[in-house]
């Protein structure tokens, strides 16, 4: 028999996204546990996790994996003329290792990260955009990772 | 001790996030020709080993109405960065922060902080936050907003590989 909708099942989302940013279960049925813990059903959590990717409210549900723990990755910058910054910006997103690539504002305005197998592959895709484009990358791999991950805390205010 | 071939397979399997069935690990494992506890199993294995930092939601900020979206970038003192970075990383605005290599004369700055606030004066108020807690041992600083997203996905190892 299905269980009457409560008050607690509307902000199922908030609360799944406030207590769910680490330590999902590693356990047979994750979803069933998180379900149990909220004091909920494991269709209700499952349901809520789909409307939230489909919102595009939570990107993926799973492991975060440390940076260069598999891979190599770098960020990098780009000071791109204006009148160039959408060519150039096509160019950086066409390499299937660029994962991430914003325009900031600032004399560097091209932000992106490359990830690649191994640092040779990271190193000639850095490379061979700076042939392309005919412009000097800023190189800033990560040296050290301060964070402790817990999370981010959301405020829903 | 590092991720075997079998974990890479996991990682590559799973770095798109979990399905969402009732049971993800098993799917996974079913996927990769594994026992479900093996998948588990290793799993576990790479959160002790740190190669996994956590499990659970990817939040995605800008979608949630966390629209402004700072780097904040500091020039602080080498002796000093460590011990200062790990209190700025505790920041509960802070998503990211890391050490990375100056690049003078046109980079000076080593420490990178992410903030995100609604809106503009929130994430500088969160900037000027790290400010205060950096104090003397920061000579300048600048926060980097972002004006668009031009790409953003999750890590591609295997498609890369493939290419």
């Amino acid at each position: 028999m299905a269980m009457d909708r409560t008050e607690e099942d509307d902000n199922l989302p908030h609360r799944l996204l406030d207590g769910c940013q680490r330590d999902f279960p590693l356990t047979p049925r994750p979803f069933g546990a998180l379900a149990a813990r909220l004091g909920t059903t494991e269709a209700r959590v499952l349901d809520a996790f789909r409307d939230m990717r489909k919102e595009g409210l939570v990107g993926r549900i799973g492991a975060v994996y440390r940076t260069n723990t598999v891979g190599s990755s770098c960020l990098a910058a780009i000071g791109v003329p204006l009148e160039r910054l959408d060519e150039v910006a096509a160019l950086v997103c066409s390499f299937p290792e660029v994962n991430h690539n914003y325009e900031r504002e600032h004399a560097f305005n091209l932000w992106f990260v490359v990830t690649a197998p191994d640092q040779a592959r990271r190193d000639a895709v850095l490379d061979a955009i700076e042939t392309e484009s005919g412009l000097r990358v800023l190189r800033l791999p990560m040296l050290e990772d301060f964070h402790l991950d817990l999370g981010f805390k959301l405020s829903w205010s | 001790m590092t991720p075997d071939p079998i974990d890479l397979r996991i990682v590559e399997a799973t770095q798109a996030g979990l399905p969402l069935v009732a049971r993800p690990y098993h799917a996974i494992a079913e996927l990769l020709g594994l026992a479900p506890d093996d998948v588990m199993a290793r799993m576990a294995r790479m959160q002790d080993l740190g190669a996994i930092r956590r499990i659970g939601a990817v939040p995605n900020h800008y979608r949630l109405g966390w629209r402004a979206n700072g780097m904040t970038v500091w020039d602080v003192d080498d002796s000093r960065v460590d011990e200062l970075g790990e209190r700025i990383g505790r920041l509960p605005f802070v998503s990211h922060c890391y050490l990375r290599p100056r690049r003078p004369p046109a980079w000076t700055y080593n420490l990178f902080a992410m903030v995100h606030g609604r809106d503009r004066a929130e994430a500088m108020r969160q900037a000027e936050a790290i400010r205060a807690e950096l104090a003397d041992a920061c000579r300048v600083g600048e926060v980097l907003f972002s004006t668009m997203i031009l790409k953003k996905t999750g890590l591609r190892i295997a498609s890369a590989a493939a290419e």
